[in-house]
């Protein structure tokens, strides 16, 4: 790869880690997934830009699946869940944003630390941007431990599977097959997920997941 | 040449201090020590006696000869009392007798206002005295019963004003944390001398330990030294026993005697120790990251002046030591040239702050003197009624928030840019602390400032909040003399840093084998400690934009515009109230940082306590901060402490049989320890 | 030759930057008016205002101190002299070389210091609620400023301002997320800085709301005058840095001609009509933020720039 080329795929792949960082910022649930998508539209070019680079067709494929779902239909219909769950204006109680966004930092510099003391002898900018997506990883389970909200735990862990799909195809040679069973199992986490969600809110009258333990507390 | 006359000349001055305290002991004997007279003569012997040390430091600094050696017949027969004149010593040697020199100055207006002044003349020119030998010290004995000297002279001195029952607390905790720093350098210094016994500095010099020994003397002396330097969590005695103190004292406690602490530091550190470790450097960076982050958002929290003023020391202190931890890492990673310029910049940062520190406790004590009063929420309107000490104070508070083109913003700018080429560095765990380090050295910088402007807004500014500040009057002219030459000097480091780097070139070279660039040759005299094209800083040009620009906008204002002025009622919306606790309080000013920090540092909490429809109390609304270092770890050392005492007391109430029979298992024990080790 | 360039490059810039301030303001408020369908004031309308406010006489409050007449003044000229300091629309500055960008950070640190204690002076509630807010701002604005200062120092290696033009003019910087970091950092920064929406409201006259308002509420006259300029050029200060840093093309390099400073002048002043247009864009599209949102939205910032730092020292030679 040219420096260029490089130059943009490590810019989006930290593109991506600034996206998982507006994420852990942003409080309010329509604004949380509109950064989702916009989240997946990083990837979605992110994964262009390498098929673009590496004359790999397949990954094109990979780049519509994640722009069409992830930026699309699940943000749209995300939207509509909140809408009838009349959620979409809650504002949801962080941990607090100054230190969920210093933990994050500390799980960037670890994923750093860790790809460049295993992969010491690949090129320099492909061990970062597997940080990158290492660390999009991580930020995405911080934020399904931080989140109260169901509806931020699925976009957390929408996130996490965004990292995932960024290192698969950063790395060359990765069978269409897996991505597609990766897209698919998301999108049935989805489903699953969302159903549940009104599942919980029938029985409960609330999607706040502190719920769930508290009725496993009574029941004990 | 730094000969022999230079050490002789500064030993003898110690002992004319010293004369001088026994003289005030003698004094204080047959009754004299009450009269003011007496006091303005011991000061400014005291004071004269200080700037000749000073003016030989500043010359042995600047000629940067050789070391000079002296030997006294006094202490160990077989050592004697040895003392050496380097450029280290030199450089400290003229912190704390120019420090020494103003306090006595202010002190000869101020000591006036004492009750008791026999209770601080003897002792003031002995810690004055002691502070000096710690420096010249040149063997382990000399410089530990110096160290002691220096310690309980201060005792004494925070004792002062003993009837406060606050002030005895006070100078308890510090005699314990005291003992405790000797204690630790006594044992690093017994490592360092090692099975042989050699208690010179240059037996231990010659002869540097074994890793692992010296990693643990590493840590004896960041515990010793810095104990009486301030590092957090051994900070606890500093904030208590330097406000107790009169405020000349307690200039010099902040102001000079920390730096003596940091001196011990260097000196063994950088001197005795050999070559340094990475790791030593990560636990400096790391103690003074937090030292200078915890120490200004405890000095946020402060309503007692003087009281803010000594947790801004312990922030000052961090600031220090994330330079000398830089210095570390870079000298341990052969990197010389940045390794000094880390060095320089916690070098002139020492110099600073025992500049603006002493002055702003001087101005402390002003305010003290003319109102009574520390608090602030009890001062305010103090610029129109004390307009020198005001324009003093200010300057002071803007020298420590490191405003250019003053003093603090100079050893700050340099400590940056050492920060920035720390890059270089190859340790992992530098590479992530180092960036780290220098966010929060960048938020104390911008902490101090908001701390400063509180401290001069509410004491200074707006209308008076009691009575006392009402009927405040100018401080005596002493007191305003001593605090005009620190301005002077705040300014004038400030403007000409060039010169003070190029003075302390020598001793970061002696710290770690580097030099600077020479600044002298510069144009205009602006710094560039690398290379031109990658930072420079020039303070006089600085000033003289500002003060060109204002002049020419006043001017230019004044002539073409207008100039008319009317003075009426403060306007504040149109409902102006009278009462002038409606102004914001230092506890009202300080509500938004305490939320944004208070609940990680101090488990800040608000309670309001609002009373319902119909209820005739008044509603209540109290901050609750909490030391949360005091709480976690002292209280259970003290609750130990108390515990075992309370075992132990039960050995007071035995029968005499008892008593003989466990001296005669003590004696049998010994003789068993005998007969099987021999 | 070369000096007398300098000199006149440098004066020309401390003229320029003092006539075009009022006008980036007057620009912004029209867009901003434009973008609500209303008319708004003239471009010129800041002008005239200064003007008017000069001849005024001044309304002291009875307590008023020397401090509280000083300061306008003082806080002018700081302001002024960092905002002579960056390159706007050619690089090698008479003068550029005595203060780098940390130096330039504290200037208007100084500014910021006498505002709050003029804000104090009188003793009125407001001046003393907005001083507060003040300080705690940049309590957290000037270290993200400082971090963004170390990312493009470690690019760049240099805290010159001159310096990091030229780097990111050369060919060899790329596209790198750091720079990407520093970029949204320093905008949010100097969002905050400047008092304007979703930070401070520039036009309100809701007390309890007000920050930058609060403190020169009691000021009138020529004062509030010199007070607003020093207020314009701070907003016209952060355009040029964000341009001179992030959009330098266009800039006359040293040693160039008339013909090239034209177009560097040109640039400057097209450069600085986006940044209105955007600010304005901004500006209009958000709500004003709750005071106590504000922490956790400059840690953002700083986070950031910590980030983008981290990110290059950790890159820097690799790790041994």
């Amino acid at each position: 790869m040219t420096g260029l080329s490089f130059d943009v795929a490590h810019l989006l792949a930290g593109g991506l880690v600034l996206m998982s960082f507006t994420l852990l910022y942003q409080d309010r649930l329509s604004a949380l997934i509109n950064v989702f998508a916009l989240h997946a539209l990083v990837l979605a070019l992110a994964v262009a830009w390498q098929a673009y680079v590496q004359h790999a067709p397949h990954l094109y494929v990979t780049a519509v699946i994640a722009l069409a779902f992830k930026a699309i239909v699940i943000p749209l219909a995300l939207h509509r869940i909140i809408r009838q769950l009349g959620i979409h204006r809650e504002i949801e109680t962080v941990v607090g944003v100054g230190p969920a966004m210093l933990v994050g930092i500390g799980l960037v510099a670890l994923s750093m630390v860790v790809m460049l003391r295993v992969t010491e002898d690949a090129d320099r900018l492909a061990r970062e941007d597997l940080a990158f997506a290492l660390s999009v990883v991580l930020l995405g389970l911080l934020m399904m431990v931080i989140r109260r909200n169901a509806v931020g735990l699925i976009i957390g862990f929408m996130s996490l599977e965004n990292g995932l799909v960024l290192a698969a195809a950063g790395a060359k040679g990765m069978p269409l097959v897996v991505e597609i069973s990766v897209a698919f199992s998301v999108l049935i986490a989805f489903i699953v997920i969302g159903v549940f969600l009104f599942r919980i809110r029938e029985r409960f009258e609330t999607i706040d997941i502190e719920a769930l333990d508290r009725f496993r507390e009574a029941r004990e | 040449m730094m000969a022999a006359p230079a050490i002789s000349l500064l030993l003898a001055c110690v002992g004319g201090l010293l004369a001088l305290g026994l003289g005030a002991i003698g004094l204080a004997a047959i009754g004299l020590a009450r009269r003011p007279r007496t006091g303005a003569l011991i000061y400014a012997a005291s004071g004269i006696v200080s700037l000749i040390a000073a003016a030989v430091a500043l010359n042995a600094l600047l000629s940067a000869g050789p070391p000079a050696l002296a030997t006294l017949p006094l202490g160990l027969p077989w050592v004697g009392a040895r003392f050496r004149l380097d450029a280290l010593a030199a450089a400290f040697l003229l912190v704390v007798d120019l420090g020494g020199a103003v306090a006595s100055l202010y002190a000869i207006g101020y000591g006036a206002h004492e009750r008791e002044p026999q209770r601080i003349l003897p002792f003031y020119p002995v810690f004055l005295a002691a502070m000096n030998l710690v420096v010249l010290a040149d063997d382990a004995f000399g410089f530990l019963v110096a160290w002691e000297v220096m310690s309980i002279s201060s005792w004494a001195l925070v004792l002062a004003h003993h009837k406060d029952p606050a002030n005895r607390r006070a100078a308890h905790l510090y005699l314990v944390m005291a003992s405790f720093g000797a204690l630790c350098l006594l044992l690093g210094f017994g490592l360092l001398a090692g099975p042989g016994g050699g208690y010179g500095f240059d037996a231990m010099r010659g002869h540097p330990p074994a890793a692992g020994v010296a990693g643990l003397v590493f840590g004896l002396t960041i515990l010793g030294a810095g104990s009486k330097a301030g590092l957090v969590p051994l900070h606890v005695w500093l904030p208590q026993a330097h406000p107790a103190a009169p405020s000349h004292v307690s200039a010099l406690m902040s102001g000079v005697m920390t730096k003596v602490a940091i001196y011990a530091f260097i000196r063994i550190v950088f001197d005795l120790l050999g070559p340094p470790q990475v790791w030593w450097s990560v636990v400096a960076l790391l103690l003074g990251a937090f030292t200078a982050v915890l120490g200004v958002l405890y000095a946020m929290m402060q309503t007692d002046l003087k009281r803010l003023l000594a947790y801004s020391t312990v922030e000052n202190v961090g600031v220090i030591f994330i330079g000398l931890g830089l210095a570390l890492a870079f000298k341990a990673e052969n990197l010389a040239l940045a390794a000094a310029l880390a060095a320089t910049a916690a070098l002139f940062h020492v110099l600073n702050h025992s500049l603006f520190k002493s002055l702003l406790f001087m101005g402390s004590g002003a305010v003290q003197g003319a109102t009574g009063e520390r608090d602030l929420e009890r001062l305010g309107g103090l610029i129109g009624r004390m307009p020198q000490t005001a324009f003093a104070f200010l300057v002071g508070a803007m020298a420590i928030a490191a405003l250019p083109p003053l003093n603090g913003f100079a050893s700050e700018w340099l400590t940056f840019q050492a920060v920035l080429v720390s890059p270089l560095l190859g340790t992992t765990a530098l590479k992530f602390l180092v960036p780290a380090v220098g966010a929060m050295l960048a938020l104390a910088a911008a902490l101090t400032a908001a701390a400063m402007v509180r401290a001069f807004g509410v004491g200074f500014l707006g209308r008076p909040r009691s009575p006392a500040a009402q009927a405040a009057r100018e401080t005596d002219r002493w007191s305003r003399a001593a605090m005009f030459v620190l301005v002077g000097l705040c300014l004038a480091v400030g403007v000409l840093p060039g010169l003070v780097i190029d003075a302390l070139s020598p001793v970061a070279q002696a710290m770690t084998a580097g030099r600077m660039p020479v600044q002298a040759g510069q144009a205009w005299l602006s710094i560039v400690p690398i290379a031109e094209s990658r930072s420079s800083y020039n303070g006089l040009l600085v000033l003289v934009f500002i003060a060109a620009s204002a002049g020419l906008a006043a001017l230019a204002i004044h002539r073409f515009a207008s100039r008319a002025v009317r003075r009426a009622p403060a306007w504040d919306c149109g409902f102006p109230d009278p009462s002038p606790l409606t102004q914001y309080s230092a506890g009202g000013f300080a509500q938004p940082i305490r939320r944004v920090f208070g609940g990680f540092a101090f488990a800040a909490r608000d309670v309001v306590d609002m009373p319902g429809p119909g209820e005739l109390r008044p509603a209540r609304f109290t901050a609750i901060v909490r030391d949360r270092i005091w709480e976690t770890l002292y209280v259970p050392i003290e609750l130990a402490i108390g515990y075992a005492a309370d075992r132990l007391n039960r050995l007071q109430f035995l029968t005499i049989r008892l008593y003989l029979g466990l001296v005669f298992l003590a004696l049998v024990g010994l003789l068993l320890v005998l007969a099987i080790w021999v | 030759m070369g000096l007398i360039r300098d000199l006149a490059i440098q004066g020309v810039q401390m003229l320029l930057v003092l006539a075009l301030a009022p006008l980036l303001t007057g620009w912004v408020r029209k867009v901003k008016a434009r973008l609500t369908r209303r008319r708004g004031p003239p471009l010129l309308q800041p002008y005239r205002d200064l003007w008017r406010l000069m001849r005024k006489e001044v309304v002291l409050a009875e307590n008023a101190s020397w401090l509280f007449r000083a300061a306008p003044y003082l806080i002018f000229a700081a302001t002024w002299v960092a905002a002579a300091l960056a390159p706007t629309f050619a690089t090698g500055l008479m003068f550029s070389w005595s203060a780098d960008l940390i130096a330039i950070t504290a200037l208007l640190g100084s500014a910021r210091f006498f505002l709050a204690l003029a804000g104090m002076d009188v003793g009125t509630s407001f001046g003393g609620i907005g001083s507060s807010r003040e300080v705690m701002i940049a309590s957290l604005a000037e270290p993200a400023m400082i971090m963004i200062v170390f990312s493009l120092a470690l690019l760049a290696h240099s805290t010159q301002l001159s310096t990091i033009a030229a780097y990111t003019l050369s060919s060899n910087v790329g596209l790198r997320v750091t720079l990407a970091m520093a970029l949204v950092a320093i905008l949010m920064v100097a969002v905050a800085e400047n008092g304007r929406i979703p930070i401070d409201n520039p036009s309100t006259h809701l007390e309890l709301t007000m920050v930058h308002e609060a403190m020169i509420l009691e000021y009138s006259g020529r004062h509030l005058a010199v007070l607003e300029l020093a207020n314009f050029l701070k907003l016209l200060l952060y355009v040029s840095l964000i341009a001179c840093v992030f959009v330098p093309w266009g800039l006359a390099p040293v040693g160039s001609g008339a013909l090239a400073a034209l177009i560097g002048l040109g640039a400057y002043v097209g450069k600085l009509a986006v940044g209105g247009v955007l600010l304005g864009v901004f500006e209009t599209s958000l709500a004003k933020m709750r005071v106590f949102r504000v922490p956790d939205y400059l840690g953002a910032a700083l986070m950031l720039g910590l980030l983008g730092a981290l990110l290059l020292f950790v890159s820097r030679g690799g790790l041994r």
